[in-house]
């Protein structure tokens, strides 16, 4: 599909959807009330069929907290990528796509133990690189510790 | 001592859970698979990743971008070139600037050998871990030759951070050129006998053939790229998909097998070591004459986001920039191969005899420390 088709698909899906900050690919900022649905809907619909999401990544922004979704059609080679703004910092959490990509149980747990984003209904939601009792999310931007040095 | 519950739980499935790892010699760094067992047969398997977990997303952020290509040599250290070139094409694209042919020629040599290196030390361990001490021989005395020419041009053998934004380091050493050549011919040589050692072992087939199927739907829901996922016939070549450097200007085929199973992942990686030679036969005459590194003022990528995929010996790796336009980035994101590559395995060694587990864990040719990072 190409880029305009996509815009006006996706302007269709979800109208609160605006066009986000990458050039590189056609990028949406999408409501994440409604990201389940958009997601679903990018992976079952014949004409878009997303079936591989090659990067899940969250990111400690200004404006709260960012989950982006790179998606890719294996079979008919176009990129989308999504972006969540989760602007409540005290307590980010946004639904799982992981019953969609097995792929995204493992990227949302990574977030989850760097970042500190809950994803409701995940599965498995626990720590995967610190340990259990680690306290605070190291990739968040006011994270410190003892042994943070200061530059 | 007293039993807990879910001792008991297990005694009455007549399950036990042992715990492959931290230190097991097949999984080649540290990885633990919590794996259930019920007589030998695998239940499920739970891998803990995390024991060389070093932050280096985080330390990045520190850093500037000359400065933390440095780091990504000790995710994948069997792919250490192209992680650096990553990197390097990243930045360049952000700030929208291009290198010289020289440069990409090089790159592409360089990743080339580094995926045979890769390859040849997967070979090795791999015959190693079933039982097959003699590959270990064979794969490490090829490679020898490949970090010899490593060595010369870029002063180290496994960690070279030679690529870096806006070209090389420096230039290749002079023998560079006529080194490559020489080990091409010969290894030519000597990848029939890797064959004639391994692929045809009755043994080795047996022991490969028909374990650890993982279907197309499998690998693409998981994300399982690199010779792991054209096994079961992905269509995952970044350099064929979104081709970089100097991959626009050769001819090679992509890999792919249907079936899936241990052997033909094999097959993947014996095969492409083929096509990695035909690469490097098609470039190595024809390096031009240029630059190796542009002159700029600073690596400072414009505010933005940015993202690369190249593929490394292991699959698809992402590098993803969020630049705010100063010298270190905001946030910089890695995208592994075997960070994906991993997880699939309890779906694929589920049923099988615990054995098997050591030829599949194997057949996906894990790097831990690129889990972790």
């Amino acid at each position: 599909m190409q880029v305009e088709q996509l815009t006006t698909w996706m302007q269709m899906l979800v109208p609160e959807a605006t066009p986000g900050i990458s050039k590189q690919y056609p990028e949406f900022i999408v409501p994440a009330a409604k990201l389940h649905d958009v997601a679903r809907q990018l992976k079952e619909n014949p004409e878009t069929k997303m079936d591989y999401l090659f990067c899940l990544t969250g990111l400690d922004r200004k404006d709260g907290f960012h989950v982006v979704y790179h998606l890719t059609s294996t079979t008919l080679h176009h990129t989308v990528v999504l972006r969540v703004v989760l602007a409540d910092k005290a307590n980010p959490s946004v639904a799982t796509v992981s019953d969609l990509w097995a792929a995204a149980e493992y990227f949302e747990r990574e977030a989850y133990d760097l970042l500190g984003i809950k994803f409701e209904n995940h599965p498995d939601l626990r720590r995967l690189f610190l340990e259990d009792d680690w306290v605070g999310y190291p990739l968040r931007k006011d994270y410190k510790d003892s042994f943070t040095l200061e530059r | 001592m007293e039993e807990t519950l879910m001792d008991l739980d297990l005694k009455e499935k007549e399950e036990y859970i042992i715990n492959m790892g931290p230190q097991h010699p097949s999984t080649h760094g540290v990885l633990r698979f919590e794996t259930c067992l019920q007589g030998e047969k695998v239940k499920w398997i739970r891998p803990h990743c995390g024991y060389i977990h070093r932050g280096i997303e985080k330390m990045s952020e520190a850093l500037t971008y000359p400065q933390l290509v440095h780091l990504t040599d000790r995710m994948d250290y069997l792919s250490a070139h192209i992680n650096n070139e990553a990197v390097a094409l990243c930045v360049e694209n952000a700030m929208g600037v291009e290198v010289s042919d020289r440069v990409k020629y090089i790159r592409t040599i360089l990743a080339e050998l580094t995926r045979l290196a890769s390859h040849q030390l997967w070979w090795s361990a791999f015959g190693m871990d079933l039982g097959a001490l003699t590959t270990f021989f064979y794969g490490l005395r090829d490679r020898e030759k490949i970090l010899d020419i490593f060595e010369e041009s870029t002063g180290a053998r496994l960690l070279q951070s030679f690529i870096t934004p806006g070209g090389l380091m420096n230039d290749v050493h002079p023998n560079f050129q006529k080194r490559t050549k020489e080990f091409v011919k010969y290894f030519r040589k000597k990848l029939p006998e890797y064959d004639q050692l391994l692929t045809g072992n009755v043994i080795f087939q047996e022991r490969t053939k028909g374990i650890g199927y993982m279907s197309l739907e499998d690998a693409i829901s998981y994300g399982v790229t690199g010779p792991s996922g054209r096994g079961s016939g992905f269509h995952c070549d970044i350099r064929k998909i979104a081709p970089y450097s100097a991959y626009p200007l050769v001819k090679f085929n992509e890999i792919t097998y249907t079936q899936g199973d241990t052997f033909h992942r094999y097959l993947v990686r014996m095969r492409e070591m083929w096509e990695s030679l035909d690469i490097i036969d098609q470039l190595v005459d024809n390096i031009p004459q240029g630059p190796t590194m542009l002159e700029l003022k600073a690596v400072k990528p414009p505010k933005g986001e940015f993202y690369q995929r190249v593929e490394t010996a292991r699959g698809e790796l992402g590098v993803y920039i969020v630049s705010d336009g100063g010298p270190t980035p905001a946030r910089i994101r890695y995208r592994t191969p075997n960070f994906s590559n991993l997880f699939i395995i309890n779906k694929i060694a589920s049923g099988h005899k615990i054995a098997d587990l050591v030829a599949i864990s194997g057949s996906l040719d894990l790097v831990i420390p690129d889990i972790d990072r």
